[in-house]
């Protein structure tokens, strides 16, 4: 599945949701069409991995435990310049945002840390906090390269020999091959399709939602995100239409998220109720 | 023994405050603002509870802490004595004089004996009253509710909660609380973190956990843990060290205050190191070299004496020093793939020429009603011509007008570059560079480059008048079209910026001298707009409402130069605001004749006039050739109007050939016949005729002489006779 950031994920997006305490791991390659350059660029990349973290709630410690993490990959923290500096995320296509950092480690942006405060249009409590460490960037300074390409991917490939190839392929297509027309007509088929689901859901009891593939909704969102950031590579939307399509994506976004906590909801008070019959 | 226990109970009065918010990193930016909110707050607060005794207060901020302290707090607030009043005493006292139950309920009441009730003389009589002390509460217990009250109304642009939805907002996340009165902790909660002793050092190099005991050694137990918490403190090292480190190199630093208060905000324990670069990267224009290092990195750009860049800068680390030179070579391995990025688009956007972008410019939206770039840069080109073809008079030459108009068509085209799109503060910059690489004629591309100028009030203006022609018509176009679309700023939103769209078309117009009416201006580009291909009408309401706004810039620019009044610019507004540079001389007259003896009087005058003919009412053709000299009744009204014809013919010479102080002067000289007036003559006579004609004297002198300056604008200092 495409995504933009580990964020999109349903593991964050929809696991920060609701009163659950929750902590998940995990790489997230994410594709950015209109990042790609050819491999040309040593710094940018179409697709690039990123660890991403989401502790819930966050505990009080947050910042301290992620500097020993950093230290655990081996930087000596008095010997180099780590600094939190303001950077609050935002996503309008996910109706999400929190306030948080960007980590510099001597000046090169290695983490991005939030606060959680929105997702899906709905607040978030308790707050979780995410850590989305730039793993590419990350290897490349502790193995002091100065290309991503010439990180050691293995004992006996760069990242380079496997990745360059996808680079020159995925930015020729998101730049010059990708169909507007063909690429419009997906976005409207997925659009169509999480519409579908929603609307069976709206229609069921609190009870009967319980069944509605709520999941599949949310890919079929997040497919509309990657075919909206396809269309935009391709330089073929104007800027009130920009607005639209991320309007018709948030909307998706922001249905699945109210009808996600609903169902927990119903599934935790049946739990509830299993519970005390026993 | 008696001087020893007067300093003990003096001791006892008083005691030092420490309040210290530690908190994860606060926004460099919004620190300078919170430090004086947190002061103004607290200052409110122990001013109305009565707990400040004249010692200031001192507030302190780093990135991971706000703090105030003062030496001397009072340990309690003083008692108050406060009157009650009770009964009257005509019913508290029997015709014996003895009290009466009434007396006696409100001495319970009041809880004192019927002997201590005093009696009060009010307007309304004699009133039985008791003197009543109210304790004041101990500091502590009205701190521990007052502090977190203070914390939560700091302001910020957008806060955030961590504990719960409805727990406390804040800037970030509240981690630890310093709160001691004459070194005790004091008790409440700030979000999840209790109040205590214990403060964090930096977050590398200082103790995580440090007792304070209170205000006297605070700043000092923290830089012994390597945070600097006075401002002041982190700048003067900043500032040292880095004139230090250019100085080893026979180095200037490109000056940048802004950057200087930024990096002082930035970091707990601020030093410099100094890194170098590839100087194949010199070749890229110095603009970009320093906008990356400035804007992206943060660091400091290096001139050699002959003032072209050094490869070389200066970064502030938040540390004590960089020990194994691993934060230098990564700063330097950074700013490479900055430039590396910067050199990509450069070459990229030069493989066509910058007018070949114009076509791109139609999908890029200015304003959704106003259109694209590409209708807007229609419009600027329009205005532009149509400015500059007027300034033949003024000196223009025709290749001038050419130049205008060419860097009219080109200006908005970098928007859509590489470059602009990844260093968006570099518009027009941008476009004037690539414009130059691709020799266009000189005078185009620094109209290019200038045309978003001045970008505030201590900018400089575009330097050639193509640019100035290209400025002025990007400005009357976003204004005109803004407002017409009824994007009016307010209060602090104005995001077209518009107010300094104006303020520049003031400043150029003012340094210019450039002829330019600002109505005749503002109806040109209502008339781009409504001739374009969106077909935007634009009232003559709205017309006037941009006049009003662009009037309220000029008396802000002038006001900022500093050399005119705001009564004297009023005053030659007022006359006429066609010709900002005429009224501007307009202005500069008044100035020079402020200070004579007849100048100020006479303004009184005009004040009274003017005041006399509202009560009136005007009517139409009262002018001083309307006045009937077989009306008059008094020698003074005769004289006046004999000597106000005389003048207003030596005026009219004057004005004629922009001799504005000697008309101003030749005005002033009535004032002892207008004085006169006034003394001999009653205005409101009862015969109607009479009356009328003496109004008709006063409203054609008022008229006839408010052309250059409306003298009753002008403020006087003593209400005069």
């Amino acid at each position: 599945m495409e995504v933009g950031a580990g964020t999109m994920h349903p593991e964050t997006f929809l696991r920060v949701l609701g009163p659950d305490p929750y902590r998940v791991v995990y790489v997230q390659p994410s594709r950015r069409p209109a990042d790609g350059r050819y491999g040309e660029n040593p710094n940018r990349l179409f697709k690039h991995h990123q660890l991403q973290v989401i502790l819930k709630p966050s505990p009080a410690d947050i910042q301290n435990l992620y500097l020993d993490s950093l230290e655990a990959i081996g930087l000596d923290l008095a010997a180099h310049d780590v600094r939190f500096e303001e950077d609050n995320w935002e996503s309008p296509t996910l109706g999400a945002w929190g306030m948080g950092w960007q980590v510099l480690l001597d000046g090169l942006e290695i983490t991005q840390f939030t606060y959680f405060q929105q997702s899906g249009g709905v607040d978030l409590d308790p707050v979780p906090a995410e850590l989305t460490y730039g793993l590419d960037r990350i290897c490349a300074y502790l193995q002091r390269v100065d290309s991503v390409y010439d990180v050691r991917w293995s004992d006996d490939r760069s990242y380079g020999q496997v990745r360059l190839l996808e680079e020159q392929q995925f930015s020729a297509y998101n730049f010059e091959y990708a169909d507007p027309v063909i690429t419009r007509k997906l976005f409207e088929l997925h659009e169509k399709e999480a519409g579908q689901l929603l609307d069976a859901s709206e229609k069921q009891s609190a009870a009967g939602k319980q069944r509605v593939p709520l999941l599949a909704a949310y890919d079929h969102c997040l497919k509309c995100s990657h075919l909206f950031n396809l269309l935009d590579s391709r330089g073929v939307i104007s800027t009130t239409e920009r607005a639209q399509l991320i309007g018709r994506i948030r909307q998706i976004a922001c249905r699945v998220a109210v009808d996600f906590l609903a169902q927990q909801s119903e599934a935790r008070s049946a739990s509830a109720v299993a519970e005390a019959a026993r | 023994m008696k001087m020893k226990g007067s300093a003990k109970a003096s001791a006892k009065v008083a005691v030092d405050f420490l309040f210290e918010i530690g908190c994860e990193e606060i926004p460099a930016g919004m620190l300078p603002g919170a430090v004086r909110e947190l002061k103004v707050i607290l200052e409110k607060y122990l001013a109305a509870h009565k707990l400040t005794d004249g010692a200031a207060i001192e507030v302190y901020g780093a990135p991971r802490r706000l703090a105030v302290s003062c030496v001397s707090l009072r340990i309690k607030q003083p008692d108050e004595i406060k009157e009650v009043t009770g009964p009257p005493k005509s019913v508290a006292y029997d015709a014996e004089g003895k009290p009466t139950r009434a007396a006696e309920s409100f001495a319970q009441k009041m809880n004192v004996p019927v002997a201590k009730l005093a009696i009060t003389a009010t307007s309304k009589g004699d009133y039985l009253s008791a003197r009543q002390v109210i304790l004041g509460r101990p500091a502590g217990a009205i701190l521990e509710e007052v502090l977190p009250r203070a914390v939560a109304e700091i302001p910020w642009p957008r806060s955030m909660y961590w504990t719960s939805a409805n727990g406390l907002h804040f800037i970030r996340p509240v981690r630890w609380v310093v709160a001691l009165l004459g070194g005790k902790p004091l008790k409440f909660q700030l979000g999840d973190a209790a109040a205590g002793n214990w403060s964090s050092g930096h977050r590398f190099l200082g103790k995580s956990k440090i007792p304070l005991s209170g205000a006297k050694d605070y700043v000092q137990k923290l830089r012994t843990n390597f945070v600097l918490v006075r401002p002041e403190d982190r700048k003067q090292k900043i500032e040292g060290e880095l004139r230090r480190l250019a100085g080893s190199k026979g180095l200037r630093i490109h000056e940048d205050v802004h950057l200087v208060d930024l990096v002082t905000y930035l970091n707990e324990y601020p030093s410099g190191i100094m890194g170098s670069f590839d100087p194949s990267f010199l070749e890229l224009p110095e603009e970009i070299l320093i906008t990356v290092m400035r804007d992206h990195q943060k660091y400091f750009a290096l001139e050699r004496k002959d003032g072209t860049l050094a490869p070389n800068f200066l970064a502030v680390i938040n540390l004590d020093k960089d020990k194994a030179g691993h934060i230098r070579a990564g700063h330097e391995r950074v700013l490479r793939a900055r430039f590396s990025d910067a050199r990509f688009f450069w070459e990229t956007d030069q493989k066509c020429r910058l007018a070949d972008y114009l076509p791109k410019l139609g999908a890029v939206t200015y304003q959704e009603k106003l259109g694209s770039y590409g209708e807007k840069v229609e419009r600027i080109r329009e205005l532009a011509r149509w400015l500059s073809e007027q300034w033949f008079a003024s000196g223009i030459s025709k290749a001038s007008v050419a130049a205008a108009d060419r860097a009219a068509e080109l200006c908005k085209c970098d928007l859509v570059t590489e470059m602009v799109r990844e260093f968006t503060e570099l518009q027009g910059v941008v476009g004037g560079l690539y414009a130059k690489s691709q020799e266009e004629p000189e005078e185009v591309a620094w109209a290019v480059y200038d045309h978003y100028k001045p970008a505030g009030i201590e900018d400089s203006i575009p330097r050639n008048i193509a640019g100035q022609a290209v400025a002025l018509a990007d400005k009357f176009d976003s204004l005109v079209g803004c407002f017409a679309v009824g994007l009016v700023p307010s209060g602090s939103s104005d995001p077209f910026a518009l107010r300094r769209a104006a303020m520049g078309i003031v400043k150029i117009l003012v340094e210019t001298g450039l002829p330019v009416s600002l109505p005749l201006t503002i109806a040109r580009a209502a008339r781009s707009l409504a001739n374009g291909s969106r077909k935007i009408a634009v009232s003559l309401q709205t017309e006037k409402q941009v006049l009003d706004f662009l009037l309220d810039r000029v008396r802000f620019v002038l006001k900022e130069r500093g050399n005119l009044a705001y009564d004297e610019i009023n005053a030659a507004l007022a006359a006429g605001t066609d010709d900002l540079v005429d009224a501007l001389r307009r202005m500069e007259a008044v100035r020079g004749i402020r200070k004579t003896k007849n100048f100020e009087p006479l303004a009184v005058s005009f004040k009274r006039i003017r005041k006399i003919i509202e009560k009136a009412g005007p009517e139409a053709g009262w002018r001083l050739s309307a006045v009937r000299s077989d009306l008059f009744q008094e020698k003074a009204e005769r004289e006046l109007h004999a000597q106000a014809s005389a003048t207003m013919k030596e005026v009219e010479q004057h004005k004629r050939s922009g001799r504005y102080r000697e008309a101003l002067q030749e005005i002033a000289k009535l004032r002892p016949a207008v004085d006169n007036f006034f003394d001999g003559v009653m205005v409101m006579a009862e015969d109607e005729q009479i009356r009328k004609n003496r109004l008709t004297l006063l409203a054609g002198l008022l008229s006839g002489f408010s052309t250059i300056a409306d003298f009753s604008e002008i403020v006087t200092v003593e209400p005069g006779k």
